[in-house]
């Protein structure tokens, strides 16, 4: 049962507070601050994919005039095996170090080499070239599957993955998980299928690029201005980094410009700030387009082979999927979540998962949306709707008659809670676009998906102000529109107007530690902090007039932003007025670890049409159904399901990192790197479903990650249906549907 | 070297003499593929000379021979301040598929055509129209058509010196009508992988009497397809005519493969396009005569 049942204000859709200064311009992103003095850091980046660094000979760069500092990876601490953050979000100080700056080796083509600051952008590009680096070429190998043949070059001579043999592969990792008695059920099955299926590599595709400026005080205090999603994470990774007190970072988080998972670690930071040591000024960095695609990002391409066997009355009876994960040039950990969540979905009790990740010399991957669900995803929900077109069953009822309900258990072994996917798929089969006739030469695909959802930290700051208006501080940044969500949920609790509430993303001094904005967890975490110190703030007014009135505070009542007792009130606003006088300046905060984080899932209908002759694709209609548990500002929900699927069609459509045979990327830009524009997707219809969160007060579960799982399969059928023929490897670009059609 | 000198003359004979003196220059017109190149680091001029202040380069005049459109007058004046559009349908939808509305208040024809790339989108239109360029320099004014303007990707014919000052298309007919298509994966903001300019004049009875097939991002520059038009000429335009044209095309094309699709793809595609932009070209007559 929910604290909150009945709603005022939670629901509507109010103008977002950073709405006006960001579409005038006036709203401040990663590269938009300049402080007093400051100079200009450069990258120098490694022409070869694989290489022993013999030799660095900065001395030409440094002797030039207006250069003021230069770095090497000598000047980071060696990471050996100490480990950052815990549980899901631990990262290895030696799969984070050599992504900023290398030491001794690159793994990858343009990998950070040293770095530069001078006193103009050009004179630093200048003195960057100046900057000798001699290499010892080696063989490179950027494809996954060729990594792990026998004759590839091994990129760690260092590293086993738990329980194999020791002796050096390219596989980062391995995990294999069992439930029941696959093998046996696949024997008892009346239908059974397997394919693979693939998915290339690809980009989060935000359209800011990382920025940052850093300023090292005289007393060695670090401070830090940086487009991030959370920049409690860039002060505890920057400090680990360099080596210098966490205590002594102070992290400001810009405007942030995009990120979906991929502004959740540092790259520019901790060379800026050794170089604003060095150099005893601040320096700003920017990363051109071309290093955002080459050396951030990217997602891993994954390879998924997916066998299930189901009775002829439609109950799936086992499965077995094994994905093979390309991790990049370090571990990116993209294995354990394919194992773990490939089989969510449905009722599965004899099941196997295998996930597999393989370095090889590219950047590292990190998270997108959703990380390594889509790949494996694509792969799951392709097979489940070639498995109902052989047992001539409708793709949704198949999917209903085997979707998980509250109590059935999934691989990573807890029982679900009260969870929405049977009620997408019921609104799914009977909305409209499902309903429509399927038009002339157009094919139709729908797929279901799921993404488990963080808790994680975070805390809230409440200021009543002497007018009664309220700020709010986060340490969340906004990449969602969740400043206009945290308002609601504030002025939900206290009952006062949506404008005199003003969200504001705090620096890391000035708030309690929150986790990044990342999985989906913002509305859900930092909101109930939100809705904690709101509560905190009733019960104080509440006390405060009990004091005046000079009763009980028990039997004083909160309503309609104003405490009741008999015929007496008095409103936010005058207690806030009279804070002075009744108590002291009304300030509240709340911190937390969530454990209310609850999984989504999402049901998509694709409609495309196939130009047989050219090969391309039209996508025709589009509706996503999600659960979102409770919709605290409904435009900003649907914002994220259709954002979710425009990026899962342009990965299913054209988005690829194509790498030469020297394991340079050959399309580092939005020219030859084609994610959709406006004008590619028709009106993304989007239908909220609410099956509220048992765990949390509003009901609330995560909504942004989840919406890009499905878009793959469903794409992916609807090209096979109206092409006619079958394509399992995307992206599913004109020249491939191309040459697919004359093979046939 | 970054830009040290940017000058926008009034006149010609201004820029002539600023392009003359031996400094390393630049023209500019729109700037959208120069700029680009110069934050690429692939272009480094020393002096900038914009020419949108000459009048002669913006102007566009209609006469009884023929359209002059001054090399570089923008994109979206062609297009929306100017009798183009209803002279060459076809030429003006290339035009208009060239990046996006802020692209097309710079960008020139004349831009797209120095620019020389091998995918640029107005260069088959203009071959199929039968354009021709008026070249300015230091030994005076000469003309050549579009087709052996272009001689390799980056590389145009223009000596040490000398400028486009305009593009002359010969006044079509009520009998003739031209089409340009292109194919990219996007709708948008895409270059072409395929580009097909076609002009096709029917006489009375339907009977092809002239036909121009240009192709582009096929060959290291866009190509006058001459076997296609003759496969045309004199016939009703005919599933078989139109089958022969289409594997001259096809034959003519000698694309690489490259990350914006394979040599295969590209020829198949290209055929494809020919097809369908004769098509519109036919029914653009037909549509104009009823
Ligand atoms: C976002 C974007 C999208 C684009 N999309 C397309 C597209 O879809 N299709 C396409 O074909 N192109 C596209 N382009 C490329 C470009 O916009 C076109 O080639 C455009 O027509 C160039 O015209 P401009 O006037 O801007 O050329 P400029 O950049 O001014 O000049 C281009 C080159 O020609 C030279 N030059 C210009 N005028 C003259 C002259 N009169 N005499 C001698 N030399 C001259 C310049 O020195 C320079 O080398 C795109 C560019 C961008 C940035």
């Amino acid at each position: 049962m929910n604290a909150y049942q009945e709603f005022s204000i939670i629901g509507s859709r109010p103008i977002r507070p950073d709405g006006l200064d960001k579409v005038t311009g006036r709203a401040r992103y990663g590269a938009d601050l300049n402080m007093q003095g400051q100079i200009y850091g450069y990258i120098v980046r490694s022409p070869h994919a694989h290489a022993i660094i013999q030799s660095i000979d900065c001395s030409q760069a440094l002797a030039m005039e207006g250069v003021l500092a230069v770095m090497t990876g000598e000047d980071l601490p060696v990471p050996g095996d100490s480990v950052l953050g815990s549980g899901e979000g631990a990262i290895a100080l030696k799969d984070l170090s050599p992504m900023v700056m290398s030491q001794g080796k690159v793994l990858f083509h343009a990998q950070a080499v040293a770095a530069v600051a001078a006193t103009s952008p050009e004179l630093a590009a200048e003195a960057a070239a100046l900057i000798a680096v001699s290499y010892q070429v080696l063989p490179a190998v950027t494809n996954m599957h060729e990594a792990l043949g026998a004759d590839a070059p091994i990129l760690h001579a260092d590293r086993f993955p738990d329980g194999f043999p020791e002796e050096p592969t390219n596989l980062a990792a391995h995990i294999s998980l069992e439930v029941g008695e696959p093998d046996a059920a696949f024997e008892r099955a009346d239908v059974v299928i397997e394919q693979t299926y693939s998915v290339p590599m690809c980009h989060q595709g935000y359209i800011e690029p990382h920025a940052c400026v850093a300023r090292v005080d005289a007393a060695g205090r670090v401070d830090l201005w940086c487009s991030t999603q959370g920049h409690f994470t860039v002060a505890q990774y920057t400090a680990a980094l360099t080596g210098i007190d966490v205590g002594k970072v102070k992290v400001t988080a810009s405007e942030i410009g995009g990120g979906f998972g991929g502004k959740t670690t540092v790259y520019l930071e901790p060379v800026a700030v050794v170089l604003a040591q060095k150099s005893g000024r601040p320096v700003k960095m920017v990363m051109d387009r071309g290093d955002v695609f080459r050396v951030t990002g990217p997602a891993p391409g994954a390879q998924t082979r997916v066998k299930l066997g189901a009775m002829k009355d439609g109950q799936l009876v086992a499965a077995d999927v094994e994905c093979v994960m390309d991790s990049g040039a370090y571990n990116g950990n993209p294995a354990g979540i394919p194992a773990f969540m490939a089989t969510a979905c449905y009722k599965l009790t004899n099941a196997r998962s295998t996930g597999r990740a393989v370095y090889t010399n590219k950047p590292k991957i990190h998270a997108y949306r959703a990380p390594s669900v889509p790949q494996v995803t694509l792969g799951f929900e392709l097979a489940m709707t070639e498995l109902a077109a052989e047992l001539g069953m409708d793709p949704l009822a198949f999917r209903l008659k085997n979707a998980v309900e509250e109590g059935d258990v999934n691989m990573m072994g807890a029982p679900y809670k009260r969870i929405g996917l049977r009620e997408c798929l019921e609104v799914a089969s009977t909305h409209a676009h499902y309903k429509a006739p399927v038009a002339e030469g157009e094919g139709r695909g729908v797929a279901a998906g799921y993404w488990i959802n963080a808790g994680l930290q975070s805390s809230a700051t409440l200021n009543v102000l002497s007018d009664g208006h309220l700020s709010i501080l986060t340490g969340s940044p906004d990449i969602g529109g969740s400043r206009a969500s945290m308002a609601l949920m504030a002025a939900e609790v206290l009952g006062i107007p949506f404008e005199h509430i003003h969200p504001q993303i705090a620096a890391t001094d000035a708030v309690g530690h929150c986790d990044v904005t990342g999985g989906s967890r913002t509305t859900l975490a930092t909101g109930q902090a939100v809705i904690q110190a709101a509560e905190q703030c009733v019960a104080e007014m509440c006390r405060r007039a009990a004091a005046e009135w000079e009763v009980e505070a028990v039997v004083v009542t909160w309503s309609q932003g104003a405490a009741h007792y008999g015929e007496q009130s008095l409103t936010f606003e005058a207690l806030a007025r009279r804070a002075g006088t009744m108590g002291g300046p009304l300030t509240f905060s709340s911190s937390l670890t969530a454990s209310s984080a609850a999984p989504s899932f999402g049901v998509h209908i694709c409609d495309a049409k196939v130009d047989k002759e050219t090969g391309r694709t039209t996508i025709t209609r589009y509706t996503v159904i999600q659960d979102a548990g409770k919709a605290i500002h409904p435009a900003y929900v649907e914002g994220q399901m259709q954002g979710g699927a425009a990026q899962g069609i342009g990965w299913a459509l054209n988005e690829e990192y194509l790498y030469d045979e020297h394991g340079a990327l050959q399309n580092p830009g939005f020219l030859d790197y084609r994610i959709p524009v406006a004008s590619d997707l028709p009106f993304i219809d989007t239908v909220i479903v609410e099956v509220p969160n048992p765990l949390h007060p509003f009901g609330v579960k995560g909504v942004g990650e989840v919406p890009i799982v499905p878009p793959m399969p469903a794409v992916a059928e609807a090209v096979y249906r109206s092409a006619g023929v079958r394509l399992r490897d995307l992206p599913l670009n004109p020249p491939k549907i191309v040459a697919a059609l004359q093979e046939q | 070297m970054s830009i040290q000198e940017f000058v926008a003359p009034h006149s010609l004979s201004e820029a002539k003499s600023l392009l003359a003196d031996g400094a390393m220059a630049s023209v500019l017109a729109g700037g959208t593929d120069l700029l680009v190149g110069v934050r690429l680091g692939t272009r480094s001029p020393e002096r900038v000379v914009d020419l949108k202040k000459i009048p002669e380069l913006t102007a566009i005049s209609v006469d009884a021979e023929a359209l002059h459109i001054g090399a570089a007058a923008s994109a979206f004046s062609i297009l929306h301040d100017s009798d183009v559009p209803s002279f060459f349908p076809g030429f003006a939808e290339a035009l208009d598929l060239i990046g996006s509305t802020q692209i097309q208040g710079r960008c020139s024809a004349g831009g797209n055509l120095c620019n020389a790339s091998p995918a640029a989108d107005s260069i088959p239109a203009l071959i199929a129209n039968g354009a021709q360029c008026v070249i300015t320099g230091p030994a005076g004014d000469h003309q050549m058509p579009v087709e052996d303007f272009v001689l390799g990707p980056s590389k145009n014919a223009l000596k040490e010196g000398e400028l486009l000052v305009a593009l002359i298309l010969p006044r079509p007919s009520s009998q003739t009508a031209d089409a340009y298509l292109r194919l990219t994966p996007r709708t948008e903001m895409d270059i072409a992988v395929a580009g097909v300019g076609v002009s096709l004049t029917l006489d009375g009875e339907g009977t092809c009497t002239a036909a121009r097939v240009s192709i582009g991002a096929v060959a290291p520059t866009a190509l006058l397809v001459e076997a296609a038009g003759a496969a045309l000429i004199g016939t009703q335009l005919e599933a078989t005519a139109i089958e022969a044209a289409v594997a001259a095309a096809r034959e003519a094309a000698c694309p690489i493969s490259d990350k914006r699709g394979t040599a295969e793809y590209r020829t198949h595609v290209v055929g494809v396009l020919v097809a369908r932009a004769i098509a519109q070209a036919q029914a653009r007559i037909v549509e104009a005569s009823s």
